[in-house]
Parts: structure tokens; C-alpha cells; sequence
């Protein structure tokens, strides 16, 4: 990938930001995400809430599916690909997906490596539970970082600590003193030139989306106001009573996420959020913690 | 003199950082409230279109920015912002201020693999960076719209009287000629003015 390639990349994620990207399984949803304002949709062809329920090996989408979402609507259109499947990744970029997600909410392919991103044209995004993590598959190629969360269960909890964790590490970096930096880099197991630039800057070099478990406005403003800059909702919407009524108030919270008052309004009246489950369940059903592949 | 940035969704920070270089104030526009503030001119940033022109509606500042813009606010449309400011969007019957007489074909380089980069010319400005990120261009223009710039035979930047609309992204260059074109014009900024 050029550097001019990778610049467009890293600029698309921007025109993203303060935005809401939602899964969607069919044309119509992702129809129903359009009009009520998701800026980006995630095609696949199970929201993770069923992935978790289903089991078993999940892939990425069928892409005459992911096709006839691209057709549906005029928003970036992203998909999911296996860690490390590069295979996957080649088949998106053959199909002009706007941007692929290496993603843990599918089964792993590689237990080792994630995919050499720099050899793509179309951008990545790759989830992150701190620092250390987001700074190597930013090395990869990610041109843009989601947290993990915990994919699926309607519990925010995850993310929250998650975009925590990278916040206070970026802070630890920023304070440090110029000579400490590489010896920083050394422990976070990334590039020194990529823990300079956290240090100058005091953000990340790419943006920053929160992810995982996002159910309601108010997780939505929760993340907005750790510092996220957009999020996207995967089970939350369409695993709900009243899809396109709570897609559009969470997509005005994140607009507003620093008005409680405009946060106020647009909670009422949702119907009934995704049951969802808590990590000490998940522990207890099957145990699969998704944020934990791919480090 | 005071900038609003719309700042529903998009790259509306970029455009705060350009005007901070330039030593110029502005503030965010998030909802109706914030349109009772003084402002002399308006920035509409980069994002996506659909998601900026459905806010616009709900939150209730779709119209008073429309009469704002037709009774002569000074506005840039940068991107998606061009595409809020068309009055025609091309094989799409959407309007949303329609206030700049144009018809304007949204993802009109196709998808993110079409996103690019060009120099060329904006007006009397020469050599200008710009970036498409899955950018319009404008179809055609009429009713006394003017052209300030063409990339490989296409209209990418016009103005209209107190209007001016680029498909690329003056924002993310580095290079701040276009905001003080825009601030200049409109007298929102003293050209080559003494620094104290």
C-alpha cells in the first residue's frame, strides 16, 4: 500500500467520526440503518448476539450478500474477515468493500498472525483493548482502531475498560520523559516511531471508534464522553424491540453526547433494549471471550 | 468575526484546527440552541451526507440555516457539505438546504477504492492539494454558478454568491488557502492584516 493510499485510508475513518456504524444481516437493515442515520454499515450474516448463541465455526459473509447490501445503500458499506485470513480480506477487496474489519468476533484463522495490512489497497479496522494492541495492528495497516468490548452481549462494561486502559496508557506515554520512550515502546511490544508519535500528540494516529457491547444513547454518549470518536453498534439495534427507533437515538447521542438533556429525550419510548448477557454468564454458557483473541 | 462549524457528524475538528492556525474564532453547532449565536459565516464540513441532512431535520436546524444561507451567510461546503448545499442531487430526489443551483452525483468516483489525491487550481489560487474521499463532483451548474475549479474534466469546486462548495477536502491538507479565501471574501478576516 502506498503512503497516498494509506493517507485516503486514515481520512476516510475521519469522515466516519461522531458517527454510529451498525451490523447489518440483510438489505433491508441495512436500509432501516441508512434512514436513520448510521453513518457506515457492518455487513455480515449474523449479529454477534447469534454468533454467541449459534457456536460453532463463523466465517466471513457470503459476499453476493455483502453485494446486495452494497447495492441497498449509499453509505460506506464494511465486513467482517477471520484474524489473520488474508484469503477473506483478498475476496472484500475484490468485491470494493469500503473497509474490512479483522475482526475476533469471528473465529480466529491464525492463531499467530494477523494479516499484513500494508499489502491491501482497502482500508482496516482492528480492535484494540489498550494501547500495546491498537500500536501493532497499526504497524500492520489498521488505518483505524475500535475497542473490542465484548462482542454480543449487550453489556458495555468491557469497552468501557478497554477505551480506560488505552486512555491512561496514552497519558503514562505522554508524561514520560523523551529518552523513556523507548524504553516504553520496548514494553508495549510496539514500534518506537509509533510510541513517539502517541507521546507528541497524546492520541492515537489513526481514529479511535468504541465497540462492544453498546446497547443504549446513554452507552453510546458513555463512550463518546471516554473519549471514543463515534461507535458502532453491532447486536444492539436489530436484537431490540424497535430497530429504527433506537438506531436513531443513539445516533443523536452520540451527536449530543454531552447534552443530557437531548440525552433525556431520545432514551424514552425504545421499547425493550437486547436482553443480553453479563461476562460472568458468558463464562458460565460457553466461555467464549471474543476480546481475548487476536493480541 | 465568528465561524459556526456545523458539527453533527464528520470531520468538523479538522476544520477547527485550519481556522485555530489562522488565528480565527469559531464554535461548534451540535443542536438548534446553538444557532440563536452570533455567527458571520458557516462552515459545513465532510462526513456523510445522509447522516449530517437527517440530523439537520430532527434536531429542528434545517430550515433556519436554509433561510440563514439565502439571506446571505457566508458558507463553505466542503465534501458532504457541497452535498447539503446542491439543490439537485443527481438520480436522487433527496434536497436537503438546497440552496446553491447545482446538480451534484454523490459517490461520483465509486467507492473508497476510487478515493484520490490531485493538485490543481481553485479560482485564482494555483496548485492546490486535494484530497476525494469517495467525493461528489458536480454534474452541472446553472443560474449564475460560477466554477473555481476542474480535476480530469470534472466541476470539483463553484461558487454561488455567498456559497462556495468543493468536492475535495481543503481540511486535511496542511494547506489553509481555501479558508482564507473563504474568510477573506466574505471580509470574516482582514487580508495580510498586522500582526501585534
Amino acid at each position: 500500500m502506498s503512503e497516498n493510499r494509506y493517507g485516503l485510508n486514515k481520512e476516510l475513518a475521519q469522515m466516519l467520526k461522531g458517527g454510529v456504524i451498525m451490523d447489518v444481516t440483510t438489505p433491508e437493515q441495512a436500509r432501516i440503518a441508512e434512514e436513520a442515520g448510521a453513518c457506515a454499515v457492518m455487513a455480515l450474516e449474523r449479529i454477534p448476539a447469534d454468533i454467541r448463541s449459534a457456536g460453532g465455526v463463523s466465517r466471513m459473509s457470503d459476499p453476493k450478500m455483502i453485494r446486495g447490501i452494497q447495492n441497498a445503500v449509499s453509505i460506506p458499506v464494511m465486513a467482517k474477515v477471520r484474524i489473520g485470513h488474508f484469503v477473506e480480506a483478498q475476496i472484500l477487496e475484490a468485491i470494493e468493500i469500503d473497509y474490512i474489519d479483522e475482526s475476533e468476533v469471528l473465529s480466529p484463522a491464525d492463531d499467530v498472525y494477523h494479516i499484513d495490512k500494508t499489502r491491501f489497497k482497502v482500508p482496516f479496522v482492528c480492535g484494540a483493548r489498550n494501547l500495546g494492541e491498537a500500536l501493532r495492528r497499526i504497524a500492520e495497516g489498521a488505518s483505524m482502531i475500535r475497542t473490542k468490548g465484548e462482542p454480543g452481549t449487550g453489556d458495555v462494561v468491557q469497552a468501557v475498560s478497554h477505551m480506560r486502559a488505552m486512555n491512561s496508557e496514552i497519558s503514562k506515554l505522554v508524561s514520560v520523559r523523551d529518552d523513556e520512550v523507548y524504553e516504553y515502546a520496548k514494553s508495549l511490544a510496539v514500534p518506537v516511531e509509533l510510541a513517539q508519535y502517541v507521546h507528541k500528540n497524546g492520541k492515537l494516529p489513526v481514529v479511535n471508534f468504541a465497540a462492544g457491547g453498546v446497547a443504549t444513547p446513554a452507552d453510546a454518549a458513555l463512550m463518546m464522553q471516554l473519549g471514543a470518536e463515534g461507535v458502532f453498534v453491532g447486536s444492539g439495534i436489530f436484537a431490540s424491540g424497535n430497530p429504527s427507533k433506537r438506531a436513531a437515538a443513539i445516533v443523536k447521542a452520540v451527536t449530543n453526547y454531552n447534552n443530557p438533556k437531548i440525552l433525556a429525550e431520545v432514551s424514552e419510548d425504545l421499547g425493550e433494549a437486547m436482553v443480553g448477557i453479563n461476562k460472568d454468564e458468558i463464562e458460565k454458557l460457553n466461555n467464549i471471550r471474543m476480546a481475548e483473541r487476536g493480541q | 468575526m465568528v465561524t459556526g462549524i456545523l458539527s453533527l457528524q464528520g470531520a468538523f475538528e479538522e476544520h477547527e484546527k485550519v481556522l485555530d492556525e489562522l488565528e480565527e474564532p469559531w464554535f461548534e453547532i451540535r443542536n438548534a440552541m446553538d444557532l440563536d449565536r452570533e455567527m458571520d459565516g458557516l462552515i459545513l464540513p465532510g462526513g456523510e451526507s445522509t447522516v449530517q441532512g437527517k440530523l439537520l431535520n430532527d434536531l429542528g436546524m434545517m430550515n433556519t440555516l436554509r433561510e440563514r444561507i439565502q439571506s446571505g451567510l457566508p458558507v463553505l461546503g466542503t465534501c458532504a457539505g457541497a452535498i447539503l448545499l446542491a439543490e439537485k442531487i443527481y438520480g436522487d430526489s433527496t434536497r436537503h438546504l438546497g440552496t446553491l443551483p447545482a446538480v451534484i452525483r454523490r459517490n461520483a468516483y465509486g467507492r473508497q477504492l476510487g478515493s484520490f489525491s490531485a493538485r490543481g487550481d481553485f479560482g485564482e489560487i494555483k496548485d492546490m492539494p486535494m484530497e476525494f474521499i469517495r467525493a461528489p463532483y458536480f454534474e452541472e451548474v446553472y443560474g449564475g454558478t460560477e466554477i473555481l475549479s476542474v480535476i480530469g474534466g470534472k466541476t470539483v469546486a463553484v461558487r454561488y454568491g455567498n456559497q462556495i462548495a468543493t468536492s475535495f477536502h481543503p481540511e486535511l491538507t496542511g494547506d489553509n488557502r481555501v479558508h482564507k479565501y473563504f474568510l477573506e471574501s466574505f471580509r470574516l478576516r482582514t487580508p495580510d492584516r498586522v500582526k501585534l
